[in-house]
């Protein structure tokens, strides 16, 4: 078993991937960055000096205090805090892990639609092909932030607000992987068309292997790189896609705020010149997203079999 | 005659290029009128493969030939005509009924560099198909069976871990030819085995087939384009044209006395080392397209005996003295 | 003096970790008129050696050394533009692809008119008349009309025949033709090699064949080279070779041809296969599959020898030479 962990561990290192990212400073600067990001929210309740969902620790009196560095600042709460007095450091971790989780849920929620309905459609092709991409492309019709102010709307006005606060994450990640499956489903369905051609479908077939052993065993592995790209690049859409939703009052609600919701809670603010609240999470949204593309950007170069080869 | 191990009776396999019933509407001379175009890619083919031999089917490219291996191997169906295979019809079975015939029947493919799966293993690759039709077989039984078919096609059973890129063409073949015989079928379809391969490892790979076919008693269906390797290897002989087969007979004989005039102009055409000044036998014009397939004989509008019979009348495939069969009036008529 | 003449020509890709040899210490000649044969399976170099006489190699690949000396002049080291004044024009080249030639958007007419005029100063309906007549050598039937057809109108085989007749337009001295027929088919493949020789011999113009068919060189060219591994191990007379061939790559080429067995018996098989440039091996690059490999084809590539007209590269051979000499000296 270790022998088969080395070479595997080799193989990858003398890969034409790893060649590439070590040689694309831009590729490992974003990759640290966002490495960091995430290990940040993910360990979040560890690493923030306050828990900005517990009610038990907010002071009102504390609210709308500048960074430090600024007159009148409070050593306790580095980056300031927020109308409400919760400690923004703290606050933007929190936010980052709602942020990053929601993009994340999504791209999952998506990459399983549109995986399915774009094998099922490639390789199925006839009727199946044509009834699944009239409905992905009725579906791109709609923006996606069309439909989630809709549906958001309808959730909010029918659980209320309190409920809604506790499903509003399972919902954005609904709207958002429902909205955008169409994406990565014609991704799917153009690299499987492509795929069902060659001999080693054929030789499956010859073998006597069903349909569903044949698309997901023989034809997905073979279609996956396609899908890191354009998932990657979801995931920074998403999370745009929920901080639009957050600043319209239609994500997160502020108890539990995202870095959309956080900005949103911020601009009342701006013009009394508490600029840190909506500023920060700002930049950090922009970070955070801008990374995320960076890499996307540098794993289509890498992937891309033309350049690979040539 | 002992009963043939395949039977293809009247095979047909029209591919349509029509599209969907919107697109083949046309608005001609007035009115709406739908318009149907297909390609005739395989019209009304005999053929029966005995137990134990290699049957060639030769041909140019559009001849029908590959369309005919893949239809015997399910891979297409028949717009008419039946597939047998031991006395049982198998091109109308349901999936679970024709699973016996995928163990008894397997394909060796022309494209060594897309047959096999980039993103599986060499051990993977043969793993699977042992263990699809043999479920109930142990870790052991499955290894060992492993290790003879890799070492069976000269592979070192060590290079499982292995992906088909890091392998040479002529090795990715040979794994190729390890699936197949890793079921232990009776029948092969070979579809242009090696023409993608280098002269010298195409000696290696139809050595390897011959080897095959001896020790464990294959019967061939061997699709190709190349006639000395049809010489070599073949025991009878189908020349295609245009979706029809117009000349059947053993090796020898074809090669020694080739009765249908395309066959002779095929014959005549391969590169030979002994001669310098190469005395080919000149077709007029070029195969035409199999959408609008000529009336009559379709070879007559290359044929330098054809007469009015040939534009009109389809050529049956008639057995002469020799006992070869070959679909030509001329030959029938005694002109040739 | 020849026609062309290559001396030593080496070229290498760069690649990452340092070049790779793609041809090594390549020298032959070609007369006018002359028709000669390249012969080697993929990756043996044959392409390589065709595009860089008219140094067409594509990036990473680069001339590292050696001469082409056409009509004395050394092509190797010729500017841009002046390689572009003897291309199409002094050299033609044939490729596998038609398409390579053929711009799919532009009628045959047109892009045959372009190509003399890029060369010649004539008028428009003087080039139209050439190219006409080229059409009519390569025996395309209706040429009128072919002029004014798109080249996805024509079948394979006319297409070939269609690059044939642009390769003819300026009356080149020689051609270049890298797999001219290996996408047709036998029938078509025989015509196209039938009329190439016919219109080689007819113009005098020189052919250098590249190809990997043994039974097309031997029906066609007059000399060949045989290649292995980025270098020449063999050249001479085609039917000297042919017939009895020197060196044991070339025997093991000829001896697995299907033609060559019994039927229904085991072919000649040389074991293993060429290797990848990555990793040529020391001394001789056959030597792993040759059935004569000593010490010695391990140590250094082994220097040309004389046999008949034929020049090998092969320490058996020249053994074998060796002790035929000594053994004729010990009877006189």
């Amino acid at each position: 078993m270790t022998t088969a962990t080395v070479s595997r561990w080799d193989r990858f290192r003398e890969s034409f991937f790893w060649h590439s990212f070590k040689r694309d400073k831009v590729a490992i600067v974003s990759f640290a960055v966002l490495l960091m990001m995430v290990m940040a929210a993910i360990f979040a309740p560890l690493l923030a000096p306050a828990d900005p969902y517990d009610l038990a620790q907010i002071n009102i009196m504390n609210s709308e205090l500048p960074p430090v560095g600024m007159s009148g600042a409070d050593p306790a709460f580095p980056l300031g805090t927020d109308a409400q007095g919760r400690d923004l450091l703290s606050t933007i971790l929190y936010g980052t892990r709602v942020s990053l989780m929601i993009g994340f849920g999504a791209v999952v929620l998506q990459a399983f639609l549109g995986i399915l309905f774009g094998l099922l459609a490639g390789y199925l092709g006839g009727k199946v092909d044509a009834i699944l991409m009239r409905i992905a492309d009725v579906q791109l019709s709609f923006s996606t932030l069309m439909v989630a102010i809709i549906v958001g709307a309808v959730f909010k006005a029918s659980f209320g607000n309190l409920m809604f606060g506790e499903i509003a994450i399972y919902m954005l990640i609904f709207i958002i992987g429902v909205a955008e499956w169409p994406q990565i489903a014609r991704t799917v369905r153009a690299s499987v068309l492509a795929e069902k051609k060659k001999e080693y479908v054929d030789a499956a077939k010859v073998m006597g292997f069903g349909t569903r052993r044949i698309m997901f065993r023989h034809i997905l592995p073979n279609t996956l790189s396609p899908i890191f790209v354009i998932a990657t690049v979801q995931i920074a859409n998403a999370i745009i896609s929920e901080a639009a939703l957050s600043f319209l009052g239609l994500g997160m609600p502020e108890t539990q705020p995202s870095l959309g919701s956080l900005i949103k809670s911020g601009f009342d603010y701006i013009q009394s010149g508490s600029w840190w609240i909506t500023l920060i999470p700002g930049l950090v949204l922009v970070v955070l997203v801008l990374v995320i593309n960076l890499l996307g950007d540098w794993l289509r170069d890498v992937m891309n079999p033309r350049l690979y080869k040539g | 005659m002992t009963s043939p191990l395949v039977s293809i009776r009247g095979l047909e396999k029209r591919f349509d290029l029509s599209g969907s019933l919107l697109e083949q509407i046309t608005f001609e001379g007035g009115r709406f009128r739908r318009k149907q175009e297909a390609v005739h890619a395989i019209n009304g083919v005999d053929l029966e493969v005995q137990k134990g031999e290699a049957l060639c089917v030769v041909g140019e490219s559009g001849c029908g030939k590959s369309t005919v291996a893949r239809t015997v191997m399910g891979l297409l169906s028949p717009s008419a005509g039946e597939i047998h295979y031991d006395g049982q019809r198998i091109d109308n079975l349901e999936r679970k009924d024709s699973l016996p015939y995928r163990r008894k029947m397997q394909m060796i493919f022309q494209n060594p560099y897309a047959s096999l799966n980039p993103r599986m293993t060499i051990q993977q690759t043969l793993e699977e198909p042992i263990r699809f039709h043999h479920p109930d077989w142990s870790q052991v039984q499955v290894r060992d069976k492993i290790h003879e078919v890799m070492h069976s096609v000269g592979i070192d059973p060590d290079w499982g871990s292995r992906f088909g890129h890091e392998f040479s063409g002529g090795q990715r073949q040979r794994i190729a030819i390890a699936r197949a015989l890793a079921v232990d079928p009776e029948f092969i379809v070979a579809d242009e085995p090696i023409s993608a391969l280098d002269v010298s490892i195409q000696a290696q790979v139809l050595n390897l087939l011959m080897d095959a076919q001896e020790s464990r008693g294959l019967t061939y269906l061997f699709i190709t384009h190349d006639l000395a390797v049809v010489e070599h290897f073949g025991t009878r002989v189908a020349v295609m044209y245009l979706g029809r087969v117009c000349e059947l007979a053993d090796t020898k004989t074809l090669f020694a006395t080739p009765r249908h005039p395309y066959t002779q102009a095929l014959l005549s055409a391969i590169p030979k080392l002994e001669d310098d000044r190469p005395n080919h036998i000149r077709l007029k014009g070029e195969v035409p397209t199999p959408v609008n397939l000529p009336s009559g004989c379709v070879f007559h509008g290359r044929c330098p005996y054809a007469n009015e019979r040939c534009r009109q009348d389809v050529p049956r495939l008639i057995t002469t003295d020799a006992g070869t069969q070959v679909a030509c009036h001329a030959v029938e008529e005694g002109r040739l | 003096m020849a026609l062309l003449e290559v001396k030593n020509l080496d070229v290498r890709f760069a690649v990452r970790g340092g070049d790779l040899t793609a041809l090594r210490g390549i020298s032959f000649s070609l007369d006018k008129g002359e028709r000669l044969g390249l012969v080697g399976e993929s990756g043996a170099g044959k392409s390589v050696a065709a595009f860089s006489i008219l140094n067409l190699i594509a990036q990473p690949g680069y001339i590292a050394g050696g001469q082409i000396l056409f009509e004395g002049r050394d092509l190797a080291a010729m500017s841009e533009r002046e390689l572009r004044k003897i291309r199409g024009n002094r050299i033609a080249m044939i490729f596998q692809d038609p398409m390579m030639t053929l711009n799919p958007v532009l009628t045959i007419g047109t892009q045959m008119v372009e190509a003399i005029l890029a060369h010649r100063k004539i008028s428009k309906k003087e080039a139209r008349a050439i190219a006409l007549d080229r059409l009519q050598k390569v025996q395309i039937p209706s040429p009128e009309k072919r002029l004014d057809q798109y080249p996805h109108e024509l079948s394979g085989g006319m297409r070939q025949r269609v690059i044939i007749a642009i390769a003819l337009l300026l009356d080149p001295e020689i051609i270049i033709a890298d797999e001219p027929t290996t996408a047709l088919d036998v029938t078509i493949q025989a015509e196209i090699m039938d009329l190439l020789l016919n219109l080689c011999e007819q113009e005098n113009v020189a052919l250098m064949l590249i190809t990997h068919d043994l039974g097309v060189v031997s029906q066609v060219t007059q000399r060949m080279l045989v290649m292995y591994s980025g270098r020449i191990i063999e050249q001479g007379p085609t039917r000297e070779i042919i017939n009895d061939a020197q060196h044991p790559y070339t025997q093991g080429l000829i001896n697995a041809l299907p033609q060559m067995g019994e039927p229904g018996e085991r072919l000649f098989q040389i074991p293993g296969s060429m290797p990848s440039l990555k990793s040529v091996p020391t001394g001789c690059p056959f030597h792993p599959r040759c059935k004569f490999a000593t010490d010695q084809c391990k140590q250094a590539m082994p220097e040309y020898v004389r046999s008949g007209n034929v020049n090998v590269a092969c320490y058996e051979v020249a053994n074998l030479i060796e002790q035929e000499k000594r053994m004729q000296e010990a009877e006189s």
